[in-house]
Protein backbone atom coordinates (compact mmCIF):
# COMPACT_ATOMS: atom_id res chain seq x y z
CA UNK A 1 0.00 0.00 0.00
CA UNK A 2 1.55 3.56 -1.04
CA UNK A 3 0.25 6.43 0.98
CA UNK A 4 -0.34 9.45 -0.55
CA UNK A 5 1.67 12.53 -0.01
CA UNK A 6 -0.22 15.27 1.85
CA UNK A 7 1.29 18.18 -0.91
CA UNK A 8 2.61 17.57 -4.50
CA UNK A 9 3.26 20.54 -6.24
CA UNK A 10 4.63 19.80 -9.99
CA UNK A 11 6.53 22.17 -12.24
CA UNK A 12 4.21 25.23 -10.51
CA UNK A 13 4.58 28.41 -11.75
CA UNK A 14 2.67 31.65 -11.28
CA UNK A 15 2.84 35.06 -13.29
CA UNK A 16 1.18 38.17 -12.42
CA UNK A 17 -0.05 40.70 -15.28
CA UNK A 18 1.29 44.04 -14.07
CA UNK A 19 0.31 46.55 -16.95
CA UNK A 20 2.31 45.44 -20.05
CA UNK A 21 4.93 43.32 -17.90
CA UNK A 22 4.43 39.92 -16.87
CA UNK A 23 5.73 39.37 -13.02
CA UNK A 24 6.52 35.53 -12.21
CA UNK A 25 5.88 35.11 -7.97
CA UNK A 26 6.31 31.33 -8.89
CA UNK A 27 9.05 29.46 -10.85
CA UNK A 28 8.88 25.73 -11.77
CA UNK A 29 8.58 24.63 -8.31
CA UNK A 30 8.28 21.03 -7.51
CA UNK A 31 7.77 20.40 -3.63
CA UNK A 32 6.88 17.31 -1.85
CA UNK A 33 4.93 17.10 1.38
CA UNK A 34 4.18 13.65 3.32
CA UNK A 35 1.77 12.77 5.19
CA UNK A 36 2.24 14.04 9.11
CA UNK A 37 5.41 16.23 7.84
CA UNK A 38 6.25 19.59 9.00
CA UNK A 39 8.26 21.43 6.77
CA UNK A 40 9.11 25.18 7.49
CA UNK A 41 9.14 27.97 4.38
CA UNK A 42 11.96 30.18 5.04
CA UNK A 43 12.02 33.12 2.57
CA UNK A 44 12.28 36.78 2.93
CA UNK A 45 9.28 39.28 1.77
CA UNK A 46 8.24 39.09 -1.63
CA UNK A 47 10.26 35.86 -2.31
CA UNK A 48 6.69 34.14 -3.09
CA UNK A 49 6.46 32.22 0.27
CA UNK A 50 2.99 33.67 0.82
CA UNK A 51 1.96 32.97 -3.02
CA UNK A 52 3.05 29.51 -2.69
CA UNK A 53 1.11 28.68 0.33
CA UNK A 54 -2.38 30.22 -1.30
CA UNK A 55 -1.62 27.87 -3.57
CA UNK A 56 -0.75 24.96 -1.84
CA UNK A 57 -3.90 25.77 0.05
CA UNK A 58 -6.46 26.25 -3.20
CA UNK A 59 -6.87 29.66 -2.66
CA UNK A 60 -4.87 30.49 -5.81
CA UNK A 61 -4.17 28.56 -8.99
CA UNK A 62 -1.04 28.26 -10.20
CA UNK A 63 -0.51 29.89 -14.18
CA UNK A 64 0.79 26.21 -15.06
CA UNK A 65 1.72 23.16 -12.72
CA UNK A 66 -0.02 20.91 -10.82
CA UNK A 67 -1.26 21.03 -7.77
CA UNK A 68 -2.13 17.48 -5.55
CA UNK A 69 -3.19 17.88 -1.66
CA UNK A 70 -4.27 14.36 -0.23
CA UNK A 71 -4.15 12.78 -3.47
CA UNK A 72 -6.79 15.31 -5.12
CA UNK A 73 -5.74 16.74 -7.96
CA UNK A 74 -6.89 20.42 -8.05
CA UNK A 75 -6.25 21.05 -11.51
CA UNK A 76 -9.12 22.67 -13.33
CA UNK A 77 -11.29 23.66 -9.89
CA UNK A 78 -13.40 25.98 -10.47
CA UNK A 79 -13.40 28.87 -7.27
CA UNK A 80 -16.72 27.38 -6.19
CA UNK A 81 -15.06 23.48 -5.81
CA UNK A 82 -11.70 25.11 -4.43
CA UNK A 83 -14.07 26.63 -1.44
CA UNK A 84 -15.70 23.33 -0.98
CA UNK A 85 -12.45 21.46 -1.36
CA UNK A 86 -10.79 24.26 1.08
CA UNK A 87 -13.65 23.50 3.63
CA UNK A 88 -12.74 20.00 4.18
CA UNK A 89 -9.17 19.54 3.50
CA UNK A 90 -7.15 22.67 4.55
CA UNK A 91 -6.45 23.93 7.64
CA UNK A 92 -5.43 27.70 8.11
CA UNK A 93 -3.72 29.79 10.92
CA UNK A 94 -3.03 33.27 9.70
CA UNK A 95 -0.35 35.74 10.70
CA UNK A 96 -2.23 38.22 12.54
CA UNK A 97 -4.81 35.31 13.85
CA UNK A 98 -8.09 36.56 12.28
CA UNK A 99 -10.37 34.88 14.61
CA UNK A 100 -14.12 35.97 14.82
CA UNK A 101 -13.89 38.79 17.36
CA UNK A 102 -17.95 38.37 17.78
CA UNK A 103 -17.41 34.61 18.68
CA UNK A 104 -16.46 33.06 21.83
CA UNK A 105 -13.67 30.73 21.53
CA UNK A 106 -15.56 27.74 20.88
CA UNK A 107 -18.01 29.09 18.02
CA UNK A 108 -14.81 30.47 16.10
CA UNK A 109 -14.18 26.54 16.19
CA UNK A 110 -17.72 26.11 15.23
CA UNK A 111 -17.64 28.66 12.34
CA UNK A 112 -15.91 25.94 10.10
CA UNK A 113 -18.46 23.38 10.14
CA UNK A 114 -21.13 26.06 9.93
CA UNK A 115 -19.51 27.03 6.74
CA UNK A 116 -19.40 23.32 5.51
CA UNK A 117 -21.68 20.85 5.57
CA UNK A 118 -23.00 20.85 9.00
CA UNK A 119 -22.76 17.93 11.30
CA UNK A 120 -24.42 19.49 14.03
CA UNK A 121 -23.74 17.38 17.66
CA UNK A 122 -20.54 15.75 16.24
CA UNK A 123 -18.54 19.34 15.67
CA UNK A 124 -19.54 20.64 18.65
CA UNK A 125 -18.03 17.21 20.44
CA UNK A 126 -15.23 17.84 18.27
CA UNK A 127 -14.82 21.77 19.23
CA UNK A 128 -14.79 20.68 22.68
CA UNK A 129 -12.14 17.91 22.61
CA UNK A 130 -10.08 20.24 20.54
CA UNK A 131 -10.43 22.90 23.05
CA UNK A 132 -9.55 20.55 25.87
CA UNK A 133 -6.51 20.13 23.98
CA UNK A 134 -5.28 22.75 23.78
CA UNK A 135 -5.97 23.80 27.34
CA UNK A 136 -8.76 26.35 26.37
CA UNK A 137 -11.48 24.43 28.24
CA UNK A 138 -12.34 27.13 30.91
CA UNK A 139 -11.74 29.71 27.95
CA UNK A 140 -14.21 28.17 25.80
CA UNK A 141 -16.71 31.04 26.35
CA UNK A 142 -14.60 33.80 26.14
CA UNK A 143 -14.54 36.62 23.48
CA UNK A 144 -11.21 36.91 21.14
CA UNK A 145 -10.31 40.15 23.25
CA UNK A 146 -10.39 38.52 26.19
CA UNK A 147 -8.07 36.02 25.17
CA UNK A 148 -4.48 36.60 25.56
CA UNK A 149 -2.33 36.27 22.38
CA UNK A 150 -1.44 33.15 22.54
CA UNK A 151 -4.51 31.77 23.58
CA UNK A 152 -5.86 33.35 20.54
CA UNK A 153 -3.17 31.02 18.71
CA UNK A 154 -4.23 28.23 20.49
CA UNK A 155 -7.84 28.86 19.06
CA UNK A 156 -6.65 29.72 15.77
CA UNK A 157 -4.51 26.01 16.21
CA UNK A 158 -8.06 24.34 17.19
CA UNK A 159 -10.14 25.86 14.40
CA UNK A 160 -7.50 24.62 12.01
CA UNK A 161 -8.01 21.33 12.97
CA UNK A 162 -11.85 21.37 13.34
CA UNK A 163 -12.62 19.95 9.61
CA UNK A 164 -9.71 16.96 10.16
CA UNK A 165 -7.83 18.30 7.67
CA UNK A 166 -5.03 16.75 6.01
CA UNK A 167 -2.55 19.74 5.11
CA UNK A 168 -2.43 22.92 7.69
CA UNK A 169 -0.46 25.85 6.43
CA UNK A 170 0.67 28.26 9.26
CA UNK A 171 1.68 32.18 8.10
CA UNK A 172 4.08 32.85 10.30
CA UNK A 173 2.58 31.45 13.77
CA UNK A 174 5.17 33.35 15.81
CA UNK A 175 5.37 36.85 14.78
CA UNK A 176 2.77 38.96 16.55
CA UNK A 177 4.06 36.96 19.59
CA UNK A 178 7.54 37.41 22.02
CA UNK A 179 10.22 34.63 21.51
CA UNK A 180 9.40 32.84 24.43
CA UNK A 181 5.35 32.53 23.32
CA UNK A 182 6.45 31.91 20.34
CA UNK A 183 8.25 29.17 21.20
CA UNK A 184 5.46 27.48 23.44
CA UNK A 185 3.29 27.81 20.29
CA UNK A 186 5.06 26.18 18.09
CA UNK A 187 6.03 23.08 20.53
CA UNK A 188 2.37 23.09 20.49
CA UNK A 189 2.25 22.91 16.68
CA UNK A 190 4.50 20.24 16.16
CA UNK A 191 2.92 18.03 18.93
CA UNK A 192 -0.82 18.81 17.65
CA UNK A 193 0.22 17.73 14.12
CA UNK A 194 2.41 15.03 15.28
CA UNK A 195 0.00 13.58 17.10
CA UNK A 196 -2.47 13.23 14.49
CA UNK A 197 -0.20 12.87 11.51
CA UNK A 198 -1.01 15.75 9.86
CA UNK A 199 1.25 17.58 7.34
CA UNK A 200 1.86 21.51 7.58
CA UNK A 201 3.94 23.99 6.07
CA UNK A 202 4.97 26.43 8.32
CA UNK A 203 5.89 30.00 6.22
CA UNK A 204 8.12 31.71 8.21
CA UNK A 205 11.07 34.38 8.46
CA UNK A 206 12.27 33.01 11.26
CA UNK A 207 15.54 30.80 11.17
CA UNK A 208 15.16 30.19 14.91
CA UNK A 209 11.63 28.03 14.15
CA UNK A 210 12.79 26.11 12.09
CA UNK A 211 14.35 23.15 14.61
CA UNK A 212 10.66 22.20 15.42
CA UNK A 213 10.32 21.07 11.63
CA UNK A 214 11.08 18.02 9.69
CA UNK A 215 12.42 19.84 6.91
CA UNK A 216 13.22 23.56 5.83
CA UNK A 217 12.72 24.47 2.43
CA UNK A 218 14.10 27.97 1.15
CA UNK A 219 12.41 30.51 -1.22
CA UNK A 220 14.40 33.61 -2.70
CA UNK A 221 12.64 35.34 -5.99
CA UNK A 222 10.09 32.46 -6.26
CA UNK A 223 12.52 29.54 -6.73
CA UNK A 224 13.22 26.49 -3.88
CA UNK A 225 16.94 27.34 -3.16
CA UNK A 226 17.07 24.21 -1.28
CA UNK B 1 -26.76 33.37 9.18
CA UNK B 2 -25.55 32.69 12.62
CA UNK B 3 -22.52 34.75 12.40
CA UNK B 4 -25.03 37.72 10.80
CA UNK B 5 -27.21 37.30 14.33
CA UNK B 6 -24.57 36.94 16.59
CA UNK B 7 -23.26 40.03 15.86
CA UNK B 8 -26.50 42.06 15.87
CA UNK B 9 -26.60 40.55 19.08
CA UNK B 10 -22.70 40.95 20.62
CA UNK B 11 -21.99 44.07 18.96
CA UNK B 12 -25.21 46.30 18.44
CA UNK B 13 -23.40 49.25 18.96
CA UNK B 14 -22.11 48.75 15.59
CA UNK B 15 -25.17 49.31 14.35
CA UNK B 16 -26.77 51.59 16.22
CA UNK B 17 -26.48 54.90 14.32
CA UNK B 18 -27.78 52.47 11.28
CA UNK B 19 -30.40 51.67 12.92
CA UNK B 20 -31.26 55.16 14.35
CA UNK B 21 -31.14 56.89 10.87
CA UNK B 22 -33.35 54.38 9.13
CA UNK B 23 -35.60 54.70 12.23
CA UNK B 24 -35.84 58.85 11.70
CA UNK B 25 -36.59 57.49 7.95
CA UNK B 26 -39.11 54.78 8.63
CA UNK B 27 -40.95 57.39 10.99
CA UNK B 28 -41.01 60.18 8.22
CA UNK B 29 -41.89 57.04 5.95
CA UNK B 30 -45.01 56.33 7.79
CA UNK B 31 -45.92 60.32 8.93
CA UNK B 32 -46.34 61.35 5.36
CA UNK B 33 -48.06 57.93 4.86
CA UNK B 34 -50.29 58.95 7.06
CA UNK B 35 -50.93 62.22 5.71
CA UNK B 36 -51.22 61.39 2.07
CA UNK B 37 -54.25 59.00 3.46
CA UNK B 38 -55.45 61.44 5.28
CA UNK B 39 -55.35 64.46 2.64
CA UNK B 40 -56.93 61.42 0.44
CA UNK B 41 -59.37 60.90 2.44
CA UNK B 42 -60.67 64.41 2.91
CA UNK B 43 -60.01 64.63 -1.19
CA UNK B 44 -62.52 62.13 -2.71
CA UNK B 45 -63.98 60.02 -0.02
CA UNK B 46 -67.29 61.76 -0.74
CA UNK B 47 -67.26 59.93 -4.02
CA UNK B 48 -65.45 56.64 -2.73
CA UNK B 49 -67.66 56.45 -0.07
CA UNK B 50 -70.48 56.37 -2.63
CA UNK B 51 -72.76 52.77 -2.32
CA UNK B 52 -73.57 53.04 -6.05
CA UNK B 53 -71.29 51.24 -8.66
CA UNK B 54 -71.25 54.07 -11.30
CA UNK B 55 -70.72 57.76 -11.56
CA UNK B 56 -71.94 59.28 -14.48
CA UNK B 57 -70.82 62.76 -16.06
CA UNK B 58 -71.11 64.46 -19.07
CA UNK B 59 -68.67 63.70 -21.82
CA UNK B 60 -67.26 67.34 -21.58
CA UNK B 61 -66.94 67.43 -17.52
CA UNK B 62 -63.56 65.49 -17.16
CA UNK B 63 -65.53 63.19 -14.41
CA UNK B 64 -65.32 66.60 -12.62
CA UNK B 65 -68.95 66.83 -10.56
CA UNK B 66 -68.83 70.30 -10.61
CA UNK B 67 -68.17 71.17 -14.24
CA UNK B 68 -70.86 68.18 -15.15
CA UNK B 69 -74.87 68.54 -16.18
CA UNK B 70 -77.11 65.41 -17.04
CA UNK B 71 -80.04 66.95 -18.68
CA UNK B 72 -83.49 65.57 -17.65
CA UNK B 73 -83.82 63.70 -20.72
CA UNK B 74 -80.41 61.85 -20.59
CA UNK B 75 -81.22 61.24 -16.98
CA UNK B 76 -84.24 58.99 -17.79
CA UNK B 77 -82.07 56.89 -20.80
CA UNK B 78 -79.87 56.70 -18.25
CA UNK B 79 -82.23 55.14 -15.86
CA UNK B 80 -83.59 52.52 -18.86
CA UNK B 81 -80.45 51.26 -19.70
CA UNK B 82 -80.22 47.35 -19.24
CA UNK B 83 -78.39 46.37 -15.81
CA UNK B 84 -79.46 49.19 -14.65
CA UNK B 85 -81.22 48.84 -10.67
CA UNK B 86 -81.71 52.17 -9.14
CA UNK B 87 -80.15 55.79 -10.03
CA UNK B 88 -79.56 58.51 -8.05
CA UNK B 89 -78.78 62.33 -8.55
CA UNK B 90 -75.44 63.68 -6.95
CA UNK B 91 -74.65 67.27 -7.02
CA UNK B 92 -72.92 69.72 -5.08
CA UNK B 93 -71.86 73.30 -5.18
CA UNK B 94 -69.11 75.61 -3.03
CA UNK B 95 -69.63 78.27 -0.89
CA UNK B 96 -68.54 80.25 2.42
CA UNK B 97 -70.02 78.88 5.48
CA UNK B 98 -70.72 80.72 8.42
CA UNK B 99 -70.09 79.74 11.69
CA UNK B 100 -72.55 81.06 14.93
CA UNK B 101 -70.23 84.21 16.80
CA UNK B 102 -67.97 83.78 13.62
CA UNK B 103 -67.26 87.34 12.21
CA UNK B 104 -68.51 89.08 9.61
CA UNK B 105 -65.81 88.12 7.32
CA UNK B 106 -64.79 84.88 9.01
CA UNK B 107 -65.93 82.66 6.65
CA UNK B 108 -64.89 78.87 5.90
CA UNK B 109 -65.36 76.88 2.68
CA UNK B 110 -67.55 74.28 2.26
CA UNK B 111 -69.09 71.93 0.18
CA UNK B 112 -73.28 71.63 0.33
CA UNK B 113 -73.62 67.92 -1.22
CA UNK B 114 -77.41 67.39 -3.03
CA UNK B 115 -77.89 63.38 -3.03
CA UNK B 116 -80.73 61.05 -3.56
CA UNK B 117 -79.05 57.88 -2.60
CA UNK B 118 -78.02 57.36 0.66
CA UNK B 119 -74.60 56.40 1.38
CA UNK B 120 -71.76 56.71 4.85
CA UNK B 121 -74.63 56.86 7.02
CA UNK B 122 -76.76 58.81 6.03
CA UNK B 123 -80.45 58.97 6.44
CA UNK B 124 -83.04 58.36 4.50
CA UNK B 125 -84.76 61.20 4.51
CA UNK B 126 -83.32 64.74 6.06
CA UNK B 127 -85.72 67.38 7.48
CA UNK B 128 -86.25 70.54 6.21
CA UNK B 129 -83.56 73.12 6.73
CA UNK B 130 -80.90 70.92 8.36
CA UNK B 131 -78.42 68.65 7.54
CA UNK B 132 -75.44 66.15 8.25
CA UNK B 133 -72.15 67.49 8.25
CA UNK B 134 -68.54 65.97 8.03
CA UNK B 135 -67.36 65.16 11.30
CA UNK B 136 -64.25 67.60 10.49
CA UNK B 137 -66.03 70.18 11.34
CA UNK B 138 -66.46 69.32 14.69
CA UNK B 139 -62.67 70.90 15.56
CA UNK B 140 -64.21 74.25 14.50
CA UNK B 141 -66.59 73.71 17.01
CA UNK B 142 -69.66 72.45 15.39
CA UNK B 143 -72.31 70.42 17.67
CA UNK B 144 -75.51 68.95 16.75
CA UNK B 145 -78.04 71.71 16.89
CA UNK B 146 -75.76 74.39 15.50
CA UNK B 147 -77.06 76.34 12.78
CA UNK B 148 -74.52 76.80 9.87
CA UNK B 149 -75.01 79.61 7.09
CA UNK B 150 -73.74 79.28 3.96
CA UNK B 151 -73.92 81.31 0.91
CA UNK B 152 -74.27 85.21 0.34
CA UNK B 153 -78.19 84.88 1.13
CA UNK B 154 -76.59 83.11 4.64
CA UNK B 155 -79.43 79.97 4.19
CA UNK B 156 -79.18 78.21 7.46
CA UNK B 157 -79.34 74.29 7.97
CA UNK B 158 -79.37 73.29 11.46
CA UNK B 159 -77.08 70.23 12.01
CA UNK B 160 -78.18 66.75 12.80
CA UNK B 161 -75.57 64.57 12.69
CA UNK B 162 -71.91 64.09 11.75
CA UNK B 163 -69.99 61.19 9.35
CA UNK B 164 -66.74 60.61 8.74
CA UNK B 165 -64.54 60.05 5.71
CA UNK B 166 -66.59 61.79 3.17
CA UNK B 167 -64.94 65.26 2.44
CA UNK B 168 -64.39 66.64 -1.19
CA UNK B 169 -60.97 68.65 -2.37
CA UNK B 170 -60.25 69.14 1.53
CA UNK B 171 -62.95 70.80 2.26
CA UNK B 172 -66.12 69.83 5.24
CA UNK B 173 -69.27 68.99 3.56
CA UNK B 174 -72.80 69.42 4.07
CA UNK B 175 -75.45 67.09 3.18
CA UNK B 176 -78.87 67.72 1.89
CA UNK B 177 -81.21 66.78 -0.17
CA UNK B 178 -81.03 67.63 -4.09
CA UNK B 179 -84.25 69.18 -4.09
CA UNK B 180 -82.93 71.62 -0.73
CA UNK B 181 -79.48 71.67 -3.19
CA UNK B 182 -81.15 73.11 -6.36
CA UNK B 183 -82.96 76.12 -3.28
CA UNK B 184 -79.47 76.64 -2.22
CA UNK B 185 -78.22 76.94 -5.07
CA UNK B 186 -80.72 79.46 -6.41
CA UNK B 187 -80.39 81.71 -3.63
CA UNK B 188 -76.54 82.11 -3.59
CA UNK B 189 -75.68 81.20 -7.02
CA UNK B 190 -78.81 82.37 -9.22
CA UNK B 191 -76.57 81.88 -12.14
CA UNK B 192 -75.61 78.18 -11.45
CA UNK B 193 -78.98 77.12 -11.31
CA UNK B 194 -79.51 73.55 -13.17
CA UNK B 195 -82.26 73.29 -15.89
CA UNK B 196 -85.33 71.91 -14.64
CA UNK B 197 -85.19 68.19 -13.79
CA UNK B 198 -81.01 68.16 -14.93
CA UNK B 199 -78.40 67.26 -12.23
CA UNK B 200 -74.35 67.56 -12.51
CA UNK B 201 -73.85 63.35 -11.94
CA UNK B 202 -75.94 60.45 -11.52
CA UNK B 203 -74.92 57.72 -9.27
CA UNK B 204 -75.76 54.02 -10.93
CA UNK B 205 -76.60 50.26 -9.22
CA UNK B 206 -76.20 47.76 -11.02
CA UNK B 207 -78.00 44.34 -11.37
CA UNK B 208 -74.78 42.79 -13.82
CA UNK B 209 -71.04 43.67 -14.62
CA UNK B 210 -70.65 46.84 -13.73
CA UNK B 211 -67.77 47.81 -16.56
CA UNK B 212 -70.71 46.69 -19.34
CA UNK B 213 -73.60 48.37 -17.81
CA UNK B 214 -71.26 51.94 -18.22
CA UNK B 215 -70.54 51.10 -21.81
CA UNK B 216 -73.84 50.42 -22.35
CA UNK B 217 -75.23 53.62 -20.76
CA UNK B 218 -72.47 55.57 -22.67
CA UNK B 219 -73.62 53.97 -25.87
CA UNK B 220 -77.07 55.00 -25.20
CA UNK B 221 -76.95 58.72 -23.89
CA UNK B 222 -73.84 59.37 -26.46
CA UNK B 223 -73.09 62.21 -24.63
CA UNK B 224 -71.75 61.26 -20.84
CA UNK B 225 -68.89 59.26 -19.75
CA UNK B 226 -69.82 56.54 -17.33
CA UNK B 227 -67.04 55.39 -14.45
CA UNK B 228 -66.57 53.17 -11.46
CA UNK B 229 -66.93 54.62 -8.22
CA UNK B 230 -62.92 54.60 -7.52
CA UNK B 231 -62.26 55.75 -11.23
CA UNK B 232 -64.82 58.88 -10.39
CA UNK B 233 -62.70 59.28 -6.94
CA UNK B 234 -59.40 58.99 -8.60
CA UNK B 235 -60.50 61.74 -10.79
CA UNK B 236 -61.13 64.18 -8.27
CA UNK B 237 -58.28 66.80 -8.28
CA UNK B 238 -55.36 66.08 -6.37
CA UNK B 239 -54.76 68.63 -2.85
CA UNK B 240 -51.27 67.86 -1.85
CA UNK B 241 -50.87 64.26 -1.71
CA UNK B 242 -48.96 63.99 -4.87
CA UNK B 243 -46.15 66.08 -3.71
CA UNK B 244 -45.98 63.85 -0.72
CA UNK B 245 -46.00 60.58 -2.53
CA UNK B 246 -43.27 62.04 -4.33
CA UNK B 247 -41.19 63.12 -1.01
CA UNK B 248 -42.39 59.53 0.19
CA UNK B 249 -40.33 58.02 -3.06
CA UNK B 250 -37.14 60.39 -2.37
CA UNK B 251 -37.65 59.11 1.52
CA UNK B 252 -37.12 55.54 0.27
CA UNK B 253 -34.41 56.28 -2.54
CA UNK B 254 -32.67 58.23 1.15
CA UNK B 255 -33.20 54.71 2.90
CA UNK B 256 -31.51 52.85 0.06
CA UNK B 257 -28.62 55.25 -0.04
CA UNK B 258 -28.28 54.94 3.38
CA UNK B 259 -27.98 51.44 4.40
CA UNK B 260 -25.85 51.14 0.65
CA UNK B 261 -23.49 53.58 2.54
CA UNK B 262 -23.82 51.67 5.65
CA UNK B 263 -22.93 48.26 4.60
CA UNK B 264 -19.99 49.57 2.58
CA UNK B 265 -18.27 50.64 5.02
CA UNK B 266 -19.33 47.83 6.79
CA UNK B 267 -18.18 45.71 4.22
CA UNK B 268 -14.65 47.94 3.92
CA UNK B 269 -13.62 47.83 7.70
CA UNK B 270 -14.66 43.78 7.41
CA UNK B 271 -12.03 42.75 4.19
CA UNK B 272 -10.02 41.21 6.13
CA UNK B 273 -12.64 38.98 7.76
CA UNK B 274 -14.08 38.05 4.63
CA UNK B 275 -11.11 36.93 3.43
CA UNK B 276 -10.63 34.90 6.07
CA UNK B 277 -14.18 33.33 6.20
CA UNK B 278 -13.34 32.95 2.19
CA UNK B 279 -10.39 30.87 2.75
CA UNK B 280 -11.29 28.96 5.47
CA UNK B 281 -14.41 28.07 3.38
CA UNK B 282 -17.15 30.58 3.13
CA UNK B 283 -19.04 31.11 0.00
CA UNK B 284 -19.89 34.23 -1.76
CA UNK B 285 -23.39 33.86 -1.15
CA UNK B 286 -23.43 32.93 2.60
CA UNK B 287 -21.02 36.19 3.00
CA UNK B 288 -24.09 37.89 1.20
CA UNK B 289 -26.52 36.45 2.51
CA UNK B 290 -24.93 37.55 6.41
CA UNK B 291 -24.79 41.23 5.11
CA UNK B 292 -28.45 40.70 3.87
CA UNK B 293 -29.90 39.36 6.93
CA UNK B 294 -28.60 42.20 9.19
CA UNK B 295 -29.82 44.59 6.73
CA UNK B 296 -33.14 43.21 6.80
CA UNK B 297 -33.34 42.58 10.61
CA UNK B 298 -32.25 46.21 10.98
CA UNK B 299 -35.00 47.87 9.04
CA UNK B 300 -37.57 45.67 10.86
CA UNK B 301 -36.32 47.13 14.24
CA UNK B 302 -36.25 50.45 12.46
CA UNK B 303 -39.64 50.09 10.97
CA UNK B 304 -41.57 48.27 13.82
CA UNK B 305 -40.09 50.93 16.18
CA UNK B 306 -41.06 53.55 13.82
CA UNK B 307 -44.64 52.23 13.25
CA UNK B 308 -45.20 52.34 16.81
CA UNK B 309 -43.99 56.30 17.32
CA UNK B 310 -46.63 56.56 13.77
CA UNK B 311 -49.54 54.74 15.95
CA UNK B 312 -48.64 56.73 19.18
CA UNK B 313 -48.74 59.80 17.01
CA UNK B 314 -52.32 59.20 15.67
CA UNK B 315 -53.70 58.45 18.84
CA UNK B 316 -52.33 61.30 20.32
CA UNK B 317 -53.44 64.03 17.54
CA UNK B 318 -56.59 65.99 19.08
CA UNK B 319 -59.64 64.58 16.82
CA UNK B 320 -59.90 66.15 13.17
CA UNK B 321 -57.11 68.57 13.87
CA UNK B 322 -54.47 67.43 10.92
CA UNK B 323 -55.66 64.97 7.81
CA UNK B 324 -53.43 62.05 9.29
CA UNK B 325 -55.01 58.12 8.75
CA UNK B 326 -53.23 55.01 9.14
CA UNK B 327 -54.12 52.31 7.83
CA UNK B 328 -53.14 48.63 8.42
CA UNK B 329 -52.57 48.45 4.36
CA UNK B 330 -50.64 51.71 4.53
CA UNK B 331 -48.85 50.86 7.22
CA UNK B 332 -48.05 47.37 5.76
CA UNK B 333 -46.86 49.00 2.70
CA UNK B 334 -44.70 52.08 4.40
CA UNK B 335 -43.20 48.69 6.43
CA UNK B 336 -42.33 47.09 2.89
CA UNK B 337 -40.94 50.03 1.30
CA UNK B 338 -38.73 50.81 4.00
CA UNK B 339 -37.29 46.78 3.83
CA UNK B 340 -37.43 47.06 0.00
CA UNK B 341 -34.97 49.85 0.55
CA UNK B 342 -32.96 48.17 2.83
CA UNK B 343 -32.44 45.05 0.63
CA UNK B 344 -31.80 47.28 -2.73
CA UNK B 345 -29.03 49.07 -0.63
CA UNK B 346 -27.61 46.53 0.62
CA UNK B 347 -27.72 44.20 -2.42
CA UNK B 348 -24.65 47.19 -3.47
CA UNK B 349 -21.87 45.92 -0.94
CA UNK B 350 -22.68 42.40 -2.96
CA UNK B 351 -19.76 43.65 -5.80
CA UNK B 352 -17.71 44.39 -3.25
CA UNK B 353 -17.69 40.69 -1.30
CA UNK B 354 -17.60 39.20 -4.40
CA UNK B 355 -14.05 41.16 -4.93
CA UNK B 356 -12.60 39.75 -1.54
CA UNK B 357 -9.65 37.82 -2.41
CA UNK B 358 -9.10 35.22 0.02
CA UNK B 359 -5.36 35.37 -0.47
CA UNK B 360 -5.76 38.45 1.19
CA UNK B 361 -6.19 36.74 4.60
CA UNK B 362 -2.81 35.44 4.24
CA UNK B 363 -0.74 38.72 3.09
CA UNK B 364 -0.32 39.50 -0.46
CA UNK B 365 -0.98 37.50 -3.22
CA UNK B 366 3.00 38.12 -4.23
Amino acid sequence: MTTQPALYLDDVTKTYRVGDDDITALANIDLTVDTGELVALIGPSGSGKTTLCSIAGGILTPTSGRVVVGGTDLTGYSNGQLTEFRQSNIGFVFQAVNLIPFLTARENLLVVDELGRRTGSAARKRADTLLEELGLTDRRDNLPAQLSGGQRQRVAIGRSLMNEPSLVLFDEPTSALDSKLGEQVMELIQSEMKSRGTAAIIVTHDDRITHYADRTVRISDGRLVS
Amino acid sequence: MKLAWKELQRQPARFASAAAILFLLGALLLLLSGLVEGLQANTDSLLRSQRADLVVFSKTAQKSIPQSLIPADVATKIAGVTGVRSTGDLGLIQLGGRLPEAGPRELINVVVVGYDQPFAGLPDTIDPGTTWVDSTLRARGVRVGTVVRVGAAQTPLRVQGFLDDVGFQTQPTLFVPTDVLDEIVAANKPDAVLPPGATQAVVVDTSSSPKTVALAIDRATGSTVTVTRDAAADAVPDTGGGVLQQIIGLTVLIAAAVVALFFALLTGERVGLYGVLKAIGARNRAIFAAVMTQAVVLSLIAGIAAAIVAVAFEAALPADSIPFVLTPARLATSLALLLLASVIGASFSLRRVLRIDPASAIGTST
